[in-house]
């Protein structure tokens, strides 16, 4: 198993917010300019320290959504209704804001596109964004490792990056990408809603006995469901990763 | 301190106070792991003590059981910033299971059902410091929280109390566990923000 592993010390950097992009009504991803930043394994996640006047002070952890790249990064934020930190990072960041982070952390839910094998990728609603990650790391890396990408979203309009996965699922790309709606459906889509099932994750080259490499990431009891799904399909717990959004565990 | 973040002005409120730098305070319990929940069978389960010189103490669930156990009340402090206070569990102290052992160890590297290792001190489990838990808030403990047993080590991020604890190793040199193989702190003291190598 290929560890990337955290070197040396982590100290705090001051990053720019460059521009921000909303993705949807809740979330929004903020591009980041950080000098010295010399990039992450896809995969990887970042804690970011809010200060307020009177010296109060707190951190969250946030995935990496875009590819590894100098000097640069990009969070995907998704605003909890009783968050203290996400509203602000969704609502009152600005451009030209300082933002205080330090990382990459995280060396075992991390893809290397040095690895060929096939990957599944397995995502509730904002999970989607480590594993958006390793999709982009795949193509500017000009991987061909097979990879294909579960998402399960409430309804089409929580999606993340619907487009870019609407084009980075075409045909010939190597990236298949299969939605599951839990509430509701694309108007006019022929899909069926319901939870995340065994028939979705069984697509044909995706059985067990492919050996896919498997990454899941989503609210806990996503994650408990899909790595229960695999392990009773016959895959290997042993190359099954799971990264969990907390803090609270909420169907996607 | 770091740099004032323009416009924000953080929660506040009761148990700001209380947490360790950088933690922010949950009521519910979140979880975290690596992989899939092992689903751990009490009929087969077995805990394992083995020290430096290769004596096994081992206990099956019902011979587990009938030691004695304590209520406990603890904070929790997980590296991933959520602390929960004022947690009930109850499980039997490791001042217990270790009666027995004859050990001049200084390190210990508790196994996980489902291949999970981490290390520590010996002495950080030692003199009511440490338990392996069954029972969280009167019930027994589930699988997604480490059921049925776990390490319990509150003074130290919660990486340190191992969830479907199999075995405790006690070793004359360190060697470091999954985590702290992987960029986290060896030791993992909250109240000093030992998070990441070289806090």
């Amino acid at each position: 198993m290929a560890r990337a592993a955290v070197l040396g010390r982590l100290t705090w950097q001051v990053g720019t917010v460059a521009v921000v992009r909303e993705e949807t009504a809740t979330a929004r991803t903020i591009v980041l300019d950080v000098p010295g930043w010399s990039g992450h394994t896809a995969g990887q996640h970042v804690d970011v320290r809010l200060t307020a006047q009177d010296g109060y002070s707190t951190q969250r952890s946030y995935s990496i959504a875009s590819a590894p790249a100098p000097g640069r990064l990009e969070l995907t934020v998704q605003r909890l209704e009783d968050g203290e930190v996400s509203p602000y990072l969704t609502d009152v960041l600005k451009p030209g804001f300082p933002l205080e982070l330090r990382g990459p952390i995280g060396g075992w839910f991390a893809w290397d596109p040095a690895a060929a094998g096939p990957v599944l990728l397995v995502a509730g609603g904002s999970g989607v964004v480590p594993l958006m990650s390793m999709i982009r790391a795949r193509a500017a890396a000009g991987s061909h490792a097979p990879f294909r990408l579960v998402y399960s979203v409430r309804s089409p309009d929580t999606a993340l990056y619907p487009a870019e996965l609407a084009q980075r699922g075409h045909a010939g790309e190597g990236v298949e990408v299969s939605w599951v709606y839990t509430r509701s459906a694309p108007a006019g889509a022929r899909v069926r809603v319901g939870r995340l099932n065994p028939v979705v994750l069984a697509a044909p080259g995706w059985t067990p006995e492919a050996a896919p490499a498997v990454f899941i990431c989503g609210p806990t009891g996503f994650v408990e469901a899909a790595a229960s799904l695999l392990v009773r399909a016959g895959h290997d717990p042993g190359v099954i990763k799971t990264e969990r959004f907390g803090p609270s565990g909420g169907q996607a | 301190m770091g740099i004032v973040s323009p416009g924000f002005k953080g929660r506040g409120g009761a148990g700001r106070e209380k947490l360790p730098p950088g933690q922010y305070l949950v009521t519910d319990f979140p979880v975290l792991s690596a992989g899939p929940t092992p689903r751990v069978d009490t009929g087969s389960w077995e805990l394992r003590i083995r020290t430096e010189t290769g004596e096994v103490h081992s206990w099956d669930w019902a011979a587990f059981r009938a030691l004695p156990s304590e209520e406990i009340t603890v904070d929790l402090h997980c590296v991933t910033k959520w602390s929960k206070l004022h947690t009930p569990w109850r499980g039997v102290s490791l001042d217990t299971l270790l009666a027995e052992a004859e050990t001049s160890a200084e390190y210990a590297l508790a196994r996980s059902y489902g291949g999970y290792t981490t290390n520590l001190p010996l002495q950080d489990l030692l003199d009511g410091q440490a338990w392996v838990a069954y029972e969280f808030d009167g019930e027994p403990l589930e699988s997604e929280h480490g059921g049925p047993a776990r390490l319990l080590v509150p003074h130290l991020y919660l990486w340190k109390s191992a969830k479907w604890v199999q075995g405790i190793d006690l070793l004359d040199n360190d060697e470091p566990g999954f985590w702290e193989s992987l960029g986290y702190h060896n030791y993992g003291d909250p109240w000093r923000e030992q998070r990441y190598w070289g806090d």
